[in-house]
């Protein structure tokens, strides 16, 4: 029951996210997805991950997309824009499109159908692992070669995005 | 719950993601599509961890999300340097290099 909800409050958010004009309100409704998400993280018993998804996703990247709507002070697209001329109204694009869209789920449901260990919950066979210590010695250990990689990673996009923002001076 | 419904709900989450990525026509919301799809494989990845009991599932899905935020950060850079450029976030207003 809990996952329907949850399940319900992450799909709404995405598709208010693709529907709404006003990016803000984008930015919002990904917020309310996440939470949704974060939601599905300890049904799923990882409780560090939903609380991982909360901090970082909605309190840090989400900040920076909404400061960045705020500061370009983003025009909401046109309805007309939207409308008119768009490739995807054209009905060829329609008709291709919808047949691909029908295919996949198609195949989806017919994978999901023939796929066997589908009936029993997630949590039937294995004990859950969440434990944080558990997690963090196996990040530290396994992982740690692309753990490293990681702060390479941040340290060059940190790099990158300043470089990028600033203004030239010429 | 099975991993089924885990499994379903991933890729209607990356269907929506993909749909607006592809329908929308505005820079920020085209990177806050991408994001949802990374969430979207981000529960796949949690859930098959469950299913088989292991942590790594948990662990990839903290490099996913080291990804996300790099992507986003020099994502929203490229989109204030563009937008100072031509004021605009109209992704066919960058057609420049179109042949």
């Amino acid at each position: 029951m809990l996952f329907y909800i949850f399940a319900g409050a992450a799909v709404l958010g995405a598709l208010l996210v693709v529907t709404q004009k006003n990016p803000v309100y984008s930015v919002l409704a990904l917020i309310a997805s996440f939470f949704g998400l974060s939601g599905l993280y300890v049904l799923l018993e990882a409780p560090f991950v939903a609380v991982v998804q909360i901090i970082i996703y909605a309190g840090a990247i989400m900040v920076l997309f909404l400061f960045t709507v705020m500061l370009l002070n983003v025009p909401r697209e046109d309805a007309a824009e939207w409308d008119r001329a768009h490739p995807l109204y054209r009905p060829m694009a329609v008709r291709i499109g919808g047949a691909l869209a029908i295919l996949l789920a198609l195949e989806l449901g017919w994978a999901l159908s023939r796929t066997a260990g589908l009936g029993g919950g997630v949590a039937d066979e294995h004990p859950a692992v969440s434990s944080v210590a558990e997690l963090g010695r196996v990040l530290f250990t396994d992982y740690m070669f692309a753990f490293e990689v990681t702060s390479i990673l941040i340290i060059v996009a940190m790099v990158g995005a300043v470089v990028l923002a600033k203004k030239r001076e010429e | 719950m099975s991993i089924g419904h885990y499994l379903v709900l991933s890729g209607v989450l990356f269907s929506i993601g993909a749909a607006g990525v592809f329908l929308r026509k505005n820079l920020i919301t085209l990177l806050l599509s991408v994001e949802i799809m990374l969430n979207a494989v981000n529960l796949a990845f949690v859930a098959f961890g469950r299913q088989f009991g292991t942590v790594d599932g948990q662990i990839i899905t903290f490099f996913v999300m080291t990804v996300a935020a790099a992507e986003a950060a020099v994502g929203l850079a490229l989109v204030i340097g563009l937008f100072r450029h031509r004021e605009s976030l109209n992704p066919e207003a960058f057609t420049s290099l179109k042949w």
